[in-house]
């Protein structure tokens, strides 16, 4: 009598390699959200500058990452740099880039949308009080996006939602890892199956377990965002 | 660059583009029936479809495409489910896509003012003459510019598709990169194929929106 194929994920340490791979592509959002945060600002602050140069290098920045699937611009990295430049990148630096890249310019977005939410009476009194213009972004446009603040905790209402959405995507879009030869949770769940090979349905339950753990990762943040929305709506 | 080798290769990237753009619109034409049923489902609070569609919208939406394809085309087989490459990739966009469309679709419901509905009842509309002719033409023009969204959003993701084996863009430049070995010219192509797929859709999307706008009313913001 054959046991059930979920048991082989309990066999041995076939779980915590399970969930070590779930931890690199997991790790990879987590540095991808960061940094998407924090280019994403000042992304965000360049696309409302009135400077003819700015506008359009943000336009560009934004329409590559709209029109070019992520796995396209994992591969020009990967693949195309070490070409092009001579960078042998490994998987998860040329990950990273390519995340970071596509995250700024939506966080970016986002935030542009945040700021134009506040009043322009705002801008024009910090600028009758004489603060020059980069003050204005750090004294009084940023801490009001940014923070439940003084005036205008709309902005952060409106941004704070959008943000975990847009990182619950990147989390998800980091399984494309797999792609570029990086050993995540999909590799090490073939990895399983393979050494498992006689028990015939392994694959079923490797593949349905992967599937239930991005499923309990994303799912938390998505009831976050929903939640969020409805009470600041 | 060598030119020569891109010309004698855009054959194998016009039978991969056919790929992509045939099976991203079988995917885009089912997830917008999917999308509208579950809506529909949900909108009109049909017991148990209801509370599946929430949570089929619930599952699709927070997993990737590329975990969903996995399970379908080598999980299931294992225990006797068995589906073509070609239909796991419908089924895997749809059942992805149909979750975002139905989002859409409830978004644009839900935009519908209040007083639309109120005022189409004092004018003597019955129930089903309001959602015709009141709450669904605002609600479907509000939801435009999101479906289009989910239109490109679809078209990209098929570039998963290679792992079903199918010769879609993204298969045929990974074969022609291993091959040749000439990853620039090959990438170079692959970059051009999107552009081409997708801007005609932006530039459709654009048009179209515009021309939606033609519905706001009165004091109401265009959106």
């Amino acid at each position: 009598m054959q046991d059930l194929g979920i048991s082989i994920l309990f066999k041995g340490i076939n779980f915590q390699r399970l969930m070590g791979g779930l931890w690199v592509t997991l790790r990879l959002a987590l540095i991808t959200i960061g940094l998407s945060c924090l280019f994403g600002l000042l992304f965000g602050v360049l696309m409302l500058s009135k400077k003819r140069v700015a506008k359009v290098f943000c336009r560009v920045w934004l329409e590559i990452v709209r029109f070019m699937p992520q796995l396209v611009l994992l591969y020009l990295v990967y693949f195309g740099f070490a070409r092009l430049f001579g960078w042998d990148l490994d998987g998860e630096t040329s990950a990273v880039m390519v995340f970071t890249f596509w995250g700024t310019a939506e966080m970016g977005d986002l935030i542009r949308g945040a700021l134009t939410s506040i009043p322009l009476h705002q801008t024009e009194s910090a600028a009758a009080l004489g603060l020059k213009k980069g003050q204005v972004y750090l004294y009084v446009l940023i801490p009001q996006t940014l923070r439940r603040y003084v005036l205008i905790p709309q902005t952060l209402r409106r941004l704070l939602p959008q943000a975990i959405n847009l990182s619950t995507r990147i989390i998800k879009t980091t399984a494309l890892v797999k792609m570029i030869n990086v050993t995540e949770v999909l590799k090490v769940g073939q990895q399983i199956i393979g050494q498992f090979y006689r028990q015939p349905d392994a694959a079923f339950w490797v593949y349905f377990v992967i599937f239930l753990l991005y499923f309990l990762v994303c799912w938390p943040f998505s009831l976050l965002a929903k939640q969020l929305e409805k009470r600041w709506a | 660059m060598d030119w020569i080798f891109i010309a004698s290769h855009v054959g194998d990237y016009v039978g991969g583009a056919w790929v992509t753009l045939r099976f991203g619109l079988y995917g885009v034409l089912c997830s917008l029936a999917l999308g509208m049923l579950c809506c529909l489902a949900r909108y009109f609070r049909v017991p148990v479809l209801r509370q599946i569609a929430v949570g089929y919208i619930e599952l699709a939406r927070n997993t990737p495409l590329l975990v969903q394809l996995f399970f379908l085309y080598a999980g299931l087989p294992r225990v006797g489910i068995r589906f073509s490459a070609e239909a796991c990739a419908v089924i895997g966009l749809t059942f992805l896509g149909g979750a975002y469309m139905a989002e859409a679709f409830r978004s644009g419901l839900e935009a519908v003012d209040k007083a639309q509905v109120e005022a189409g009842a004092c004018i003597g509309l019955t129930r089903r003459q309001n959602i015709r002719y009141v709450i669904f033409p605002q609600a479907l023009a509000t939801a435009v510019p999101a479906l289009f969204a989910n239109v490109i959003f679809l078209i990209k993701e098929t570039s998963v598709f290679s792992v079903l084996a199918m010769m879609d863009l993204m298969n045929v430049a990974d074969t022609l990169r291993t091959s040749g070995g000439r990853t620039v010219e090959v990438l170079f192509m692959l970059v051009a194929a999107y552009l081409i797929i997708l801007l005609p859709v932006s530039v459709i999307a654009t048009m179209v929106e515009r021309r939606l706008r033609y519905a706001g009313f009165g004091d109401q913001h265009s959106v």
